[in-house]
């Protein structure tokens, strides 16, 4: 297969929103591997709160919206989110299963799908780093349940970061367990989402890290605002900021 | 029941006791099948076979029941069928007043769980004990199953030990758990000698040579079916598989997945009743095919996957909403996952729609499954018929769906919002109370990725962005 030099960038209504510089790192990050990066302005949301609740009417015809503007050209289309490469990949094929005119780009759409982390692990210039970091920095890993089930991407995510350099990476205890977030049941569960966040929050806490990182944004603010809350500081990061920091093509503000 | 799910979850979550007792014992379980599952090559292959046997098997059902019966038939074994759970109990008391029983002794069985069977002959007093040793420790306690393969795993030693010397003024040590469930172990022991009538569940039935296949490790199910002179067996009719070439595969991943073992300790093969000349086996064996729904289930093409389940209990095992509430908070026979994908469609979503709101889609239970149903997706389904009908789902949640959906299918109005939310930042302290309990709102960026985006296109080409 010949290598694109051409992507698209699905951002998520998340990193839109909250974390914009997540996404411009992602971005920063795909440029360094020698993409061309393209950010259809019309995009939105992936639809997979909606999907998820129930509201699979509402969530078909954000995805034919999200389908409409991905299929034209053939390239790769990068999203920094695992759960919303998820639904993009696995759930879009379905939802418009019954869209007479969405039907096949959906098919296509969702074979082109990516998750970032996974698209640059082995396109990344590696060789530009520094061969020892200044500092050390101690990352306590998130693997979302979407990078490890669904996407299957997390052992992509370990390796990248097992290569940067003053980066040391650990994982929680029941790392394969749910953070509590699962969109509305966040809303709708409150209980059980509470007891889950915190017994996420306190595992990774367990390991004194410096930072909490993820690739998937729904985690990411979850255990981001609860230890907010708890502790009046969010210590989380996004994945793509991480690892552009490494690169030094991070946005600082 | 006359508590919520809601308020059952609560009361749950604040027991530390039974919040302990079930981490360290899904922990155990999730150990043990990964010891016996994560390094096994074939594994993937193991499932995929059991996959296609189970969706066979769903696409033949009618076929292969009438075959089983015949089979039955021709071995000697009685078949009934039964509509519903009073039908099942009727039918299963009409067999003990027919022997003139009044002690029944039982294997472990989840149909007859269902269908409320030791309550329905204890009221016409029929005395149904129950054997395995979990199943036993739960009726002693006057309590149901918490889980469909540990019936008592909500309870540590000191528990069981409390309620031997409460239930049967026996004082076992909770430290010497061999010696304590001895204590339980003798006084069945003698049941079985003098029971009437052994009652059991089904794990497999073959259809080609009528054989019914029981997997257990404790005994008492070969008890059960050797001793008293008459069995009857109790199969949802979903159990059923084309011949007993199938059995390897899916007994191997029933075992796996449930308790981490290769193989059981005892694996039961009953084709028929005592034949002339044999020393032992019950005179009379009789099959109960439960229905109880699910030959509705079976007709809905989008749920009919439900059936394909062998009861392993490993949904619930790695399920992380089930290892903190454990079984009785789901307030139905069958828990976790699986169950909440059964119940609504056995009681009706109507009532039962709030059980399906207590998953966070993760995805650990379709991971686990050893047949590869797709739990999350019957999840998801039956999420949809619930805000289709109405059930469980508010009004101020309709409309902010709906109004979701103006937004996110209109770019314009989209783009807008999000400026809007850039300039009201101080807005984000108004999200719902639910989530605000244990976090705080996130501040919307001063600038989203779409603007920032939108201006680095600007400079980088001079052009506005399309």
């Amino acid at each position: 297969m010949k290598t694109p030099s051409h992507v698209y960038v699905f951002g998520t209504c998340l990193i839109d929103m909250y974390y914009p510089r997540a996404g411009l790192d992602a971005v920063a990050l795909l440029e360094l591997c020698g993409m061309e990066v393209s950010y259809p302005q019309a995009q939105t949301c992936c639809g997979q709160a909606a999907y998820n609740a129930g509201f699979s009417d509402y969530a078909a015809e954000v995805a034919a919206h999200t389908v409409s503007l991905f299929h034209e050209e053939n390239w790769p289309i990068v999203v920094p989110s695992a759960s919303c490469a998820g639904m993009i990949k696995h759930h879009y094929p379905r939802l418009l299963a019954n869209n007479p005119q969405w039907k096949d780009a959906a098919e296509r759409v969702a074979e082109r799908c990516v998750e970032l982390i996974d698209f640059i692990a082995e396109r990344l210039p590696y060789e530009r780093l520094p061969a020892e970091a200044g500092t050390s920095s101690r990352v306590a890993l998130h693997t979302s349940c979407a990078a490890q089930r669904e996407m299957a991407v997390a052992p992509r995510w370990i390796d990248v970061l097992a290569r940067l350099p003053g980066i040391d990476v650990c994982q929680p205890a029941n790392a394969q367990e749910c953070c509590g977030f699962g969109g509305t049941f966040a809303v709708k569960s409150p209980d059980l989402s509470q007891v889950m966040t915190e017994d996420k929050c306190q595992a990774l806490l367990d390991l004194e890290p410096d930072c909490i990182a993820s690739g998937d944004c729904g985690c990411l603010m979850n255990i981001g605002t609860h230890l907010a809350y708890e502790h009046g500081a969010d210590p989380c990061i996004h994945l793509a900021s991480l690892i552009a920091k490494a690169f030094g093509v991070h946005h600082e503000h | 029941m006359s508590t919520s799910f809601a308020q059952r979850i609560r009361l749950a979550l604040a027991d530390t006791q039974l919040r302990e007792n079930f981490r360290g014992a899904m922990q155990f379980l999730r150990t043990k099948r990964a010891s016996v599952v994560a390094h096994d090559t074939t594994w993937e292959q193991l499932r995929k076979e059991g996959e296609q046997i189970r969706e066979q098997v769903l696409a033949e059902l009618p076929d292969l029941l009438e075959q089983l019966e015949a089979s039955c038939q021709r071995n000697g074994i009685e078949v009934h069928w039964a509509e519903d759970a009073n039908s099942a109990n009727q039918l299963i008391l009409g067999i003990a007043q027919q022997h003139n029983a009044r002690h029944c002794v039982k294997g472990k069985s989840m149909a007859t769980e269902e269908i409320g069977l030791n309550d329905y002959l204890a009221r016409h007093a029929v005395e149904s004990l129950e054997t395995d040793m979990g199943e036993y420790i739960v009726q002693l306690a006057n309590e149901t199953p918490s889980h469909i393969i540990m019936p008592a795993i909500h309870k540590d030693k000191t528990q069981i030990s409390n309620l031997f010397a409460e239930q049967l003024d026996e004082h076992g040590d909770p430290e010497d758990v061999d010696r304590l469930i001895g204590i339980g172990r003798r006084v069945l022991r003698d049941k079985f000698k003098r029971a009437d009538i052994g009652i059991s569940g089904v794990n497999f039935a073959a259809a080609d040579s009528g054989t019914l296949c029981l997997v257990e490790n404790e005994g008492n199910g070969r008890m059960c079916t050797t001793i008293p002179p008459v069995h009857i067996a109790v199969m949802g009719l979903e159990k059923v598989i084309p011949s007993l070439h199938a059995l390897p595969t899916l007994q191997s991943l029933l075992t796996r997945s449930a308790t981490g073992q290769t193989m059981t300790t005892y694996l039961n093969l009953i084709s028929r009743p005592r034949q002339p000349g044999e020393k032992d086996g019950p005179h009379a064996v009789h099959l109960v095919l439960l229905d109880n729904g699910r030959s509705r289930i079976h007709q809905d093409t989008d749920m009919q996957r439900t059936l394909a389940c062998i009861r392993c209990g490993a949904c619930m095992n790695h399920c992380p909403v089930y290892t903190r509430i454990g079984g009785h908070a789901y307030g139905s026979t069958y828990p976790g996952p699986i169950g909440q994908v059964i119940t609504p469609q056995l009681e009706g979503l109507e009532t039962q729609a709030p059980l399906v709101s207590a998953c966070s889609l993760n995805g650990a239970c379709g991971e686990a499954c050893p047949v590869n149903i797709p739990l999350p997706n019957l999840i998801r389904r039956l999420r949809e018929r619930s805000q289709q009908k109405g059930f469980h789902t508010s009004r101020k949640e309709r409309i902010l769906w709906a109004l979701w959906h103006q937004i996110n299918t209109r770019p314009r109005i989209y783009t807008f919002c999000l400026f809007i939310a850039s300039r009201l930042r101080w807005l984000a302290g108004v999200g719902p109370a639910a989530w605000r309990r244990t976090r705080v709102f996130p501040r919307p960026a001063r600038r989203s990725l779409h603007a920032r985006m939108a201006s680095r296109t600007v400079s980088k080409t001079g052009e506005r962005a399309p």
